[in-house]
């Protein structure tokens, strides 16, 4: 589990974070939402080490992260960063360096973690793409393996950076699916999403940002309801009763052609 | 579970198989073939009966074994030297001849002659100047936004800066030999034990632990978050992986002047073996770095003879249309990123 306490973050003398306070829990599918450059990343930087923390602290596990090597940070939270160079390397390749954190010097992967990675690739529907270079997959077959990787990385906590921008409507049900089942594997999950139908489709928790500030966390359709998810983005937010329950969908301010919420 | 396809994780056997093959077969070559052929017979009763006072003897012993050797530690060295910059700067251009490493390690030997260093003294001048020139231009490419040509270009300013004040104390000073076409272009011609055996360890040294930090290579061509993500240090790691290369390609450039093209073209010539990954790049970029080198010093010395050109010179002569292959393929659908 990852806590943030009273978190301020940024880049160099730039603070981005002010002041967060949440919680990921295991078992959870959380999404981070927010407008453009409202600190979502940030937010995941800030676990990972990736960006200096200005105040307050990030409890992993119970055990402040500035106290935890890299190598200790990586057997308990996996990240997969948004913009992701195209690595010369082959899917099991890429599988099995998820398991980097649990070797000694000199690098040589054990049985156990070949174990590991063909374990994930079939966990994620991926056993049949082992032997492909990565950069001959899809973008949605790619979200796939990385997923895989976090997996035989076999942290407790997962954080993925908008996994499903660039893919088509299927491969992000795909995605979104993946994250759902490492759930109900008692990990928790945490996901920055663009996309608001998925999150509310999909997530159990919502840590809705705003300028670098929490301005709401609970159920995405409770932070619907309440209204400040059309606040914060500036949209009118809708609820139509659909064959497949009640559906959310998002339109300019300007427009009330649905019933607003 | 479903059985998984593994070849990619299985050494490429027989294209490392044949490059060592390559390798023996250019080395036992190189000791053979010159201006006095050693009989392949006699080599053997040479070698067992170790130094001898006869003309034979002190030929292969001490001409053609040292040389030998400086090709073969050369070559491996400064291919994979390259192959970990290339990795490391994420740039398929970046190459301690391109970037100014060479350079830095040419100047700091020229201050060495100059002053009449000897031995481990321009072994370690040579690292020094190489690392120095490495961390300026990582430091460089640091302070203006770090993109994949800020690196190169600021290579390419650092290699000239150093390079045009290796040449004018290689003017001023005569004597100190460091102005010869030999060291300019690189060559073996005035390879010299006392130079080698320090170079030699350093450069041996230096590969057992490039070829031990394969998947930390691996790690950092996925991006630094990804990396770090992963469990690396990644600053540390890096700058591990450039003292690397700046110590492989210190200690060639100590003995066999500035080589240039080996540790640019090798790498990408290995890759054509080496399908997916870096795992098994490194090994294979030694041993093509290591047969080529061989077998360009081994025609520099056949091909005019009695005449012999530096090995660089034919190196550049192939490097340079090699080069211009590689633009074309390029063009043609393969990206570097």
């Amino acid at each position: 589990m990852v806590e943030l306490r009273e978190v301020w973050a940024g880049y160099g003398a730039e603070t981005v974070l002010k002041g967060i306070s949440a919680a990921l829990m295991p078992g959870r599918v959380t999404c981070i939402a927010g407008p453009n450059g409202c600190g979502k990343t940030t937010l995941l930087q800030a676990v990972t080490g990736l960006c200096r923390l200005q105040g307050g602290e990030v409890l992993v596990d119970g055990l402040p992260s500035s106290r935890l090597s890299t190598r200790q940070l990586a057997q308990r939270v996996a990240y997969l960063p948004q913009g992701r160079a195209l690595p010369d390397l082959t899917v099991y390749r890429m599988v099995l360096h998820g398991r980097f954190a649990y070797l000694g010097y000199p690098r040589r992967y054990r049985p156990e973690d070949h174990a590991a990675a063909r374990a994930a690739l079939g966990w994620a529907g991926c056993a049949e793409l082992a032997d492909r270079p990565l950069a001959a997959l899809s973008g949605g077959q790619r979200q796939q393996v990385y997923i895989a990787m976090a997996l035989a990385q076999n942290a407790q906590t997962i954080l993925m950076d908008e996994p499903t921008t660039y893919l088509d409507v299927r491969a992000r049900f795909g995605v979104m699916e993946l994250a759902r089942r490492l759930a109900g594997q008692g990990r928790a999950v945490a996901l920055v999403l663009h996309d608001l139908e998925l999150a509310l489709r999909y997530a159990d928790w919502m840590l809705l940002l705003q300028n670098g500030a929490l301005a709401a966390a609970g159920a995405p359709r409770e932070i619907c309801k309440s209204g400040r998810l059309g606040e914060v983005f500036g949209v009118a937010v809708h609820e139509a009763a659909t064959p497949h329950g009640s559906q959310y969908y998002f339109t300019p301010p300007a427009q009330n052609g649905g019933r607003p919420l | 579970m479903r059985s998984l396809p593994t070849s990619s994780t299985r050494p490429p056997h027989r294209a490392l198989a044949l490059a060592a093959l390559l390798c023996l077969l250019f080395a036992l070559l190189s000791i053979l073939l010159g201006p006095v052929s050693i009989p392949p017979g006699q080599l053997l009763a040479i070698l067992a009966g170790g130094p001898q006072n006869t003309p034979a003897s002190r030929i292969v012993w001490y001409a053609r074994l040292p040389r030998t050797a400086a090709c073969l530690l050369a070559g491996a060295a400064l291919a994979t030297a390259g192959a970990i910059l290339q990795n490391v700067l994420a740039n398929p251009m970046a190459s301690p001849g391109i970037i100014g490493v060479n350079a830095g390690a040419g100047l700091a030997v020229t201050l060495c002659c100059v002053c009449t260093g000897t031995g481990w003294v321009v072994s370690g001048a040579a690292f020094l100047g190489a690392a120095g020139a490495a961390a300026l231009i990582v430091l460089l490419a640091h302070k203006t936004g770090a993109s994949r040509m800020t690196v190169v270009l600021s290579g390419v300013a650092v290699n000239s800066l150093l390079n045009s004040a290796s040449e004018a104390l290689g003017i001023l000073f005569r004597e100190a030999g460091a102005d010869s076409a030999d060291f300019r272009v690189g060559g073996f011609s005035a390879v010299s034990i006392p130079r080698l055996l320090p170079a030699g360890a350093a450069i041996l040294l230096g590969l057992g632990l490039a070829l031990s930090l394969a998947n930390e290579i691996e790690l950092l061509s996925m991006g630094e978050a990804s990396a770090q993500g992963l469990g690396l240090p990644v600053r540390r790691t890096r700058a591990l992986l450039l003292g690397l290369a700046a110590l492989l390609a210190g200690a060639s450039v100590s003995f066999c002047g500035l080589l240039g093209f080996v540790g640019l073209l090798v790498p990408h010539i290995a890759r054509h073996f080496i399908r997916a990954g870096s795992a098994w790049l490194l090994p294979m970029s030694a041993l093509c770095g290591a047969a080529l080198v061989t077998l360009c010093d081994l025609a520099a010395r056949l091909l005019f003879a009695p005449y012999e050109l530096p090995a660089g010179i034919l190196l550049s002569f192939l490097g340079g249309p090699f080069f211009i292959l590689l633009l074309l393929k390029q063009r043609g659908g393969r990206t570097y990123g």
